[in-house]
């Protein structure tokens, strides 16, 4: 089988908020649907975030955020990921976002934005649909 | 002649069920204890009453602490609020009181919280996005600008940096005039749970445990109406935790403060009567008033049995209460005014003292001012209104209330005496313990809601397609650099060598036991920084590494 190697996913809490709530349960239910998953903790810059993207060769990286920081921190996570090369990763953000910066968001290179109430089901499902191919 | 409920269970009950069956196959608390359909005398049988609820201001405080109540006057309507500069938080705080609300309730932004300038990299896009951005004296004179510091007490949400921004509320009292011994209000100060769930850490626990014991030294002389800690089950229980959970979390946290407390020398009942309690307030309507009143009884048996204290007020637990943040959903927002009353009814029907209500808007952004306003209005209808404030402790002798208080409070003393085997509260969070259990419990409600085993309306049933968001508050992106300005021109007005003279004394003081609350109103007295005195403390101190559990 061609997909047999489980997908490399890395949950990640840039910036100052210490609201790990959902990135938990979002990195507890992709491990339960049997990715592989990092969980960077709490207090991550963007160099640490980008260069745990890097060192564990995450095919995935989801970013959680409810401080509010998000238009300003999800662009220097993408700037650090392009200087360290990581290019071919599947973005996606959770938090606190309102809908409204979502368009900026996806402008970014993120393909989904989750917010408070989502089935982790749903997330299951995007990671799947939308990870890249890994060799 | 007497049926027993057995009796009535397998006859009348039984016939009827197994025609219609009930809507869930089991009924259940927030820990996951079986609820029974009916609570009668027979679920109370060794039940005392005075034994366990007394009157109301006296032990075992399980009907409340005060002997009046609300006949006296109504709880501390208190919203928790601040987000951008000094300037914009100090308007919105006027607006509150002059709306009614009788005390003030500071957030803080962030890099505030952890210790960072609005001007330090790291601080870069989170200044004023939580909170109100104070760095400095000057910014702390404008957050109370015009408020009586005298007669207005305020509580503020501050933990790893609390010495610092009350001895900057303390300096900016004095430029008031205001005399300290009628000051008034609340820090959190409470570290334990940041580690375990909120974050805004900064030291490792032992000269983090040491800051926390120099206020309540130093307190107790300089500051008598100084609530030196809000000890917080809030924070674990919007973290996932449960009811049970948050109350034994939260006084294992307590004991380990107490103990600290002892070893710098302090007795009990010198500062006992300073601790105030924080409670989350979540959806299970009577579950969480069985909660409140659980609290109060287990707190006076700590204090008594364990510290042998001979002054009431050190036995009670005074609390302020949140609605549940956590239970506020994005799906139609308006949902979640009902959803806040019913919580903050429960709040009061549980003795509360003080309360904030959340907004609606909430789980969208920070809350916009007329969000906030019907916050408020729900309480004084409450207040006013309902009636449920006129009889103190109205639902006392409920069966199910009763037999509901005994259950939460035999589970969160059966949490502590794990916790107690672990060695306690501190040597719990370094193993994971709290964490874990909170992790696992939020997990398990997030399962409950995707299988529907647990209904939330809007989210997982009774759904909207196409929900127009309602206008959200924005914190002008234009702040960052006014404050960079601001610092900029404050270092350069300043005298700094008193800010270097100032620093000096502080990293001196940092590995003796030396009491750091003067040395810090010394400092903020020079408008030496929050970054300023977190940086060199830093230096002496290390950072506290979080302990990952997942």
């Amino acid at each position: 089988m061609a997909d047999e190697r489980p997908i490399r996913v890395l949950i990640a809490k840039p910036g100052l908020d210490g609201h790990d709530r959902g990135a938990k349960v979002v990195a507890r239910a992709l491990r339960d649907a049997g990715m592989e998953v990092i969980y960077t903790g709490i207090r991550q810059t963007p160099q640490m975030i980008a260069e745990a993207a890097l060192q564990e060769d995450a095919q995935v990286v989801g970013l959680s955020i409810l401080s509010g920081a998000h238009l300003e921190l999800f662009p220097r996570v993408v700037e650090e990921l392009k200087t360290r090369g990581v290019d071919d990763v599947l973005l996606f953000a959770g938090g606190i976002i309102p809908k409204a910066d979502i368009p900026a968001i996806e402008a970014m290179g993120f393909k989904g934005v989750f917010g408070p109430g989502t089935d982790t089901n749903a997330i299951i499902a995007f990671v799947r649909d939308n990870a890249p191919q890994r060799v | 002649m007497s049926k027993s409920k057995q009796e009535w269970l397998e006859t009348t009950w039984g016939k009827a069920v197994s025609r219609f069956a009930p809507r869930r196959p089991r009924f259940e608390s927030s820990s996951g204890a079986e609820v029974d359909p009916l609570y009668g005398p027979e679920d109370l049988a060794e039940w005392n009453y005075h034994e366990k609820l007394g009157y109301p201001g006296e032990y075992p405080f399980t009907r409340g602490v005060q002997p009046t109540m609300y006949r006296g006057r109504l709880w501390t309507m208190r919203q928790y609020a601040g987000f951008a500069d000094a300037e914009e938080s100090n308007r919105r705080y006027k607006f509150l009181l002059a709306q009614g609300q009788t005390g003030l309730s500071v957030a803080f932004d962030l890099p505030t919280q952890i210790g960072y300038d609005s001007d330090s990299p790291e601080a870069e896009g989170e200044v004023g996005k939580v909170g109100v951005a104070i760095s400095s004296l000057e910014d702390m004179e404008t957050l109370t600008n015009g408020i009586p510091m005298e007669k207005i007490t305020t509580s503020m949400t501050i933990n790893a940096t609390a010495p610092i921004l009350l001895a900057l509320y303390v300096a900016a009292a004095k430029k008031q005039g205001a005399d300290l011994a009628k000051v008034g209000g609340t820090i959190q100060n409470d570290i334990l749970k940041e580690y375990i769930a909120r974050g805004t850490y900064i030291f490792p626990p032992r000269p983090s445990l040491r800051l926390i014991t120099d206020v309540f030294a130093w307190c107790k002389d300089e500051l008598p109406e100084w609530n030196t800690i809000s000890i917080s089950g809030y924070h674990m229980r919007e973290a996932g935790c449960t009811a049970a959970q948050e109350l034994a979390f939260t006084f294992a946290d307590a004991i380990e403060y107490v103990d600290a407390a002892l070893n710098a020398g302090l007795h009990f009942d010198e500062f006992g009567g300073r601790l105030a309690f924080f409670w989350a307030c979540h959806s299970n309507f009577l579950e969480e008033v069985a909660k409140f009143r659980a609290s109060r009884r287990i707190w006076a048996k700590i204090a008594t049995e364990r510290y042998g204290s001979k002054d009431p007020r050190a036995q009670m637990v005074r609390f302020h209460t949140q609605t549940g943040g956590a239970t506020l959903t994005a799906q139609q927002p308006l949902n979640n005014i009902i959803r806040t009353t019913l919580q903050a009814m429960s709040a009061v029907l549980g003795g509360t003292q003080s309360l904030h209500t959340n907004s609606y808007d909430e789980a969208l952004a920070l809350p916009t001012e007329k969000s906030v306003e019907v916050a408020l209005r729900t309480q004084q209808v409450i207040g006013y209104e309902s009636g449920v404030a006129d009889v103190i402790d109205p639902l006392a002798g409920s069966y199910y209330v009763e037999a509901l208080t005994d259950r939460v409070e035999a589970e969160a003393w059966a949490y502590l005496s794990r916790i107690e085997d672990l060695g306690g509260a501190l040597l719990g969070i370094e193993q994971g313990f709290q964490q874990r259990e909170i992790q696992e419990s939020a997990f398990r409600l997030q399962r409950m809601t995707e299988t529907k085993e647990r209904i939330v309306v809007g989210v997982n049933d009774y759904v909207t397609e196409d929900e127009v968001e309602p206008d959200l508050m924005r914190v002008d992106t234009a702040l960052g650099k006014r404050r960079q300005d601001q610092l900029a021109a404050l270092r350069a007005r300043r005298d700094n060598d008193a800010v270097k003279r100032s620093l000096a004394k502080i990293r001196a003081a940092a590995s003796t036991s030396e009491n750091m609350m003067p040395l810090l109103v010394e400092a903020v007295e020079a408008y030496t920084t929050v970054g300023e005195i977190c940086g060199v403390l830093r230096e002496e101190w290390g950072e506290y590494q979080e302990v990952m559990t997942i």
